[in-house]
């Protein structure tokens, strides 16, 4: 990811920064300057808990070109308790373990690096959630 | 008086542990460089994944201690990260942290690094700005993924792991600062030159002029000055560089070994450096009662040691349920063999 990407998406990608929609309340992820639910204009930040369900999945084995050093991971679609679809990789997990309905949480990892003297970017990934103040 | 203590009154308002899910056995790093024969020092070290590293352990020990504190990230003055394994040699591992947790722009973000204690460096940095009044709330880490160089006494126990901590006023918090002491001298006890991977030590000579002189000679200082003695105490937590090393120090300082258990961990997750003490003492608070006084002395080779006496108030109860128990994290484990092991920690040379 070029450098003026990823400083621009900083906040979605390190904190699941989203945005509510001021007109008919739905919560946007990615954020996006119309809301695809009611057309009006969609510009209030609403940051995302983070939580949420595996909707469905697939274990990557041949990655596109930066994320080779990962194989295999796991990539899924995760329906955040708020309503938003995401896609993202799974971490922390083996991939026997993961089933769909899976509760997940959303982990800042690194996602991939522009080589040993480049820049590292961070972003959300998911994992099975822990339970709050349970030892388990 | 050498002990520090602000004139506004401080404490731990929200503390966070993080350890990654993987183990490395310590039997695995003894059947390959000596076909089992060494003992290990600890059972096994955490170990982080592949998409880890000092800045996303950070992060998520940061979420812990900002969710047990109940604030706004946004009341942070401060975030300040110590480490000796920044995955940026320039380029500061506190701006992602603190951008990542929603602190910025109103914040002073910087690294911190003084080997194993750079932790503990930004406990009393933090105590200092939040006792000058300068802000009410800092967020104090330590956080590394140590390397140790393969066949060395050090890769049984070079760990990955972190905790962070959210100094806040007294009033608002889970245990109050009674005082502090710093104490170091110039010591070449272990060092990483600049651009190299692994550090070099001066084996034996890591222990009495360096670890124990220091975490001894700091301990001490600040029980004499505040008038307490080991039995005052309900719990310790020393710097944990091995089982053996906090277990003499505890002994000859008066403590019982049923008084540094609770925050014992090195002989499950290894030693975890600028998060090694620090880590303990989530460990401890997550047990800890009102009212109980604990004692942490951190070590950083270089060499010195920072010592905190802490009082415990009501409002651990309710906060320690906030954020997953240090427990949960030691619970988590995957056990991995030396081969995933030297994937994992990027030892294997791909040409």
């Amino acid at each position: 990811m070029h450098i003026p990407r990823q400083w621009r998406t900083r906040d979605q990608r390190l904190s699941l920064m989203g945005e509510v929609c001021p007109k008919c309340g739905v919560k946007l992820f990615p954020p996006r300057d119309v809301c695809p639910e009611c057309s009006g204009p969609a510009k209030e930040p609403f940051a995302l808990s983070g939580r949420g369900a595996v909707y469905s999945y697939s274990t990557v084995y041949h990655a596109p070109e930066g994320y080779e050093s990962y194989v295999p991971y796991t990539v899924a679609l995760v329906r955040l308790e708020e309503g938003p679809m995401v896609t993202a990789q799974l971490t922390d997990v083996d991939k026997e373990q993961v089933a769909i309905g899976m509760p997940v949480e959303m982990v800042t990892r690194k996602i991939a690096e522009d080589g040993e003297d480049g820049a590292i970017l961070y972003g959300y990934k998911f994992r099975p959630a822990l339970e709050a103040g349970a030892a388990c | 008086m050498t002990i520090m203590k602000p004139s506004r009154e401080v404490g731990i308002a929200g503390y966070g542990a993080y350890l990654p899910r993987y183990r490395l056995p310590g039997s695995e790093v003894s059947r390959v460089w000596s076909e089992g024969e060494d003992e290990s020092p600890v059972v096994e070290k955490a170990v982080a994944g592949l998409d880890e590293d000092a800045v996303t352990m950070a992060i998520e020990a940061a979420r812990n201690a900002i969710a047990r504190a109940g604030i706004r990230p946004q009341q942070l003055r401060a975030v300040w990260v110590g480490s000796e394994s920044k995955p940026y040699a320039v380029k500061p591992s506190g701006t992602i942290v603190a951008q990542a947790i929603g602190a910025t722009p109103n914040v002073t973000a910087a690294d911190w690094e003084f080997a194993c204690k750079a932790g503990t460096e930004t406990m009393q940095a933090s105590f200092a700005l939040v006792g000058s009044g300068m802000g009410d709330y800092a967020l104090a880490i330590g956080a590394d993924t140590a390397q140790g160089r393969p066949n060395d006494a050090l890769e049984y126990t070079a760990a990955s792991g972190g905790a962070a901590y959210v100094i806040g006023p007294r009033e608002n918090s889970l245990a109050y600062l009674e005082g502090s002491y710093s104490f170091v001298s110039d010591t070449p006890d272990f060092y990483r030159r600049a651009h190299e991977h692994y550090p070099r030590h001066g084996g034996r000579f890591t222990g009495d002029p360096a670890y124990f002189h220091h975490v001894e000679g700091a301990a001490r200082h600040l029980m004499e000055e505040l008038g307490y003695t080991a039995k005052d105490y309900a719990q310790a937590v020393l710097h944990q560089p091995n089982p053996k090393f906090p277990a003499r120090a505890a002994k000859s300082l008066g403590f019982t070994p049923a008084q540094i258990e609770t925050g014992l961990l090195v002989g499950r997750v290894g030693n975890t450096y600028a998060g090694s003490s620090i880590l303990g003492l989530t460990a401890v608070l997550d047990e800890a009662s009102p009212g109980d006084r604990i004692l942490l002395v951190s070590f950083g080779s270089g060499a010195g040691s920072d010592a905190f006496s802490f009082v415990v108030t009501d409002l651990i109860t309710e906060r320690r349920r906030k954020a997953p128990a240090t427990a949960t994290y030691l619970a988590r484990r995957r056990e991995v063999d030396y081969a995933v092991y030297a994937r994992y920690r990027n030892k294997l040379l791909m040409h």
